[in-house]
C-alpha cells in the first residue's frame, strides 16, 4: 500500500471509530427497514474503512496485475451466482449462500468487501432482498466478517500444512456459517429479548438461521473448492501473480 | 480418471444430494425464505408486530410487492450474469492452456 492509500484507510478507520463511539452499540440478510436507523448508520460506518481499502486494493490489482483482473471478475461473478441460488434446507425453509469465501481466499478481505457490496446493492434495489437501509449491516456480515474468517482460516491452514483442498473447503464453509452468526448477533443487538437480553436473543436468531445454513455452508465449501481446483488447473500464472501460489 | 476428477465428481454429487434431499424428505414443507423466518422471530421477541420503517425502493416505485415472476426474472438475471462471466473466464483459461502448448 502506498503512503497516501494508508493515510486514507487510517483516516476512514479513525472516522469510523469516532462515529461508533458516539453511540455505543448495546442482526442472511436483514430485511429492509428492520434495523433501527442508528444501527444502520453504525454498521455502515464500520464498513467504510474496509471499502476504502478495498477500492485501493482493486485499483492496485488493475494497475499491477492486469492479468489477475480476470480472476477478480470471476470471483465477483461467483458471489453473484452463489448468492442468487436459494436452496431448500433440512429445516423446511430456503436460504442462500454468500460465495464470498473464494474472493477472500484469493484477494483478501478488502477487495471482497467491494465485490460483496455490489451484489448486495443489486439485490436490495432490484429484488427487495436485504435492503438499502440495512446495507451496512449486511455488508459487514456477508462481505467483511465472513470473508475475514475465511481468509484467516485459510492462512492458518496453510501454516499448519493442511491439504489444500480441505483447507479451502473449511475456510469457505466456516466463513459462510460465520456470516449468519454475525447476522444473528446484529439482529439480537437491535432486538434484545426481555428476559435474558442480547444473549438470549442471539440464541433465538441463531436457532432460525444456523440449522438452515449448515448444509448450505457445506455446499458453498464444496463449490469454492471446485472453482479453486479449476483455477489451479488452468490459471497458474494468475494465481502466482496474486501470491496465491508461492511455493510452486 | 485422475484423483482430481474423482474429487470433482464426488463433490458435485454431494452438492446435488444436499440440495435435493430436503425437498423429498420434507414433503409439504413450505420452503419459505429464512429472511422471513427472521422477521417472524423479531415479532416473537418483541411480542408485537413490527412495522418496517422503510420499504424497498422498487416496491415504493411500483406501489406494491414485486410480482413473483418478475422477481424470479431478476434472480435469473443475477445468476446469468455471474455464470456468463465465470464461463467466459474458464473458457479463456482452458483454451489458453490448450493452444499455448507446454510453454509456461
Amino acid at each position: 500500500m502506498s503512503k497516501q492509500e494508508k493515510q486514507a484507510v487510517v483516516l476512514s478507520a479513525v472516522l469510523s471509530l469516532a462515529l461508533c463511539g458516539a453511540t455505543s452499540a448495546s442482526a442472511m440478510h436483514i430485511m429492509e427497514g428492520y434495523l433501527p436507523p442508528s444501527f444502520c448508520v453504525i454498521w455502515g460506518v464500520i464498513c467504510l474503512p474496509f471499502l476504502v481499502a478495498g477500492v485501493f486494493s482493486i485499483r492496485r490489482i488493475a494497475k499491477e496485475q492486469r492479468k489477475a483482473m480476470l480472476l477478480l471478475a470471476m470471483a465477483g461473478a461467483f458471489v453473484f451466482v452463489i448468492s442468487s441460488l436459494k436452496i431448500p434446507s433440512v429445516t423446511g425453509s430456503c436460504s442462500h449462500m454468500t460465495g464470498t469465501g473464494l474472493a477472500a481466499i484469493l484477494f483478501g478481505v478488502p477487495a471482497t468487501a467491494v465485490l460483496g457490496i455490489i451484489v448486495l446493492v443489486f439485490q436490495a434495489i432490484l429484488l427487495a432482498h436485504g435492503g438499502l437501509t440495512t446495507l451496512g449491516a449486511n455488508t459487514f456480515s456477508m462481505a467483511i466478517a465472513g470473508p475475514l474468517v475465511s481468509w484467516g482460516l485459510y492462512r492458518a491452514g496453510r501454516k499448519l500444512n493442511l491439504p489444500k483442498k480441505l483447507n479451502v473447503f473449511l475456510a469457505a464453509a466456516i466463513g459462510d456459517l460465520f456470516t449468519y452468526c454475525v447476522t444473528s448477533l446484529q439482529l439480537a443487538m437491535a432486538y434484545p429479548s426481555d428476559n435474558g437480553g442480547v444473549a438470549a436473543s442471539v440464541v433465538e436468531f441463531l436457532g432460525v438461521f444456523a440449522p438452515t445454513q449448515l448444509p448450505l455452508a457445506v455446499i458453498e465449501g464444496l463449490l469454492t473448492m471446485l472453482v479453486i481446483m479449476g483455477m489451479e488447473a488452468y490459471a497458474m500464472p494468475e494465481l502466482r501473480a496474486i501470491g496465491y501460489m508461492k511455493e510452486v | 480418471m485422475s484423483k482430481n476428477q474423482k474429487i470433482a465428481v464426488a463433490s458435485l454429487l454431494a452438492v446435488l444430494l444436499i440440495a435435493l434431499v430436503p425437498l423429498f424428505a420434507l414433503k409439504g414443507a413450505e420452503f419459505g425464505g429464512s429472511d422471513d423466518a427472521g422477521s417472524q422471530m423479531v415479532e416473537t421477541i418483541r411480542g408485537e408486530s413490527y412495522e418496517p420503517w422503510f420499504t424497498p425502493v422498487l416496491e415504493q416505485l411500483i406501489g406494491g410487492e414485486l410480482p413473483g415472476e418478475v422477481e424470479s426474472l431478476f434472480f435469473c438475471l443475477q445468476t446469468g450474469l455471474g455464470v456468463g462471466v465465470i464461463a467466459f473466464g474458464f473458457g479463456y483459461l482452458v483454451a489458453r492452456k490448450k493452444y499455448s502448448g507446454k510453454a509456461k
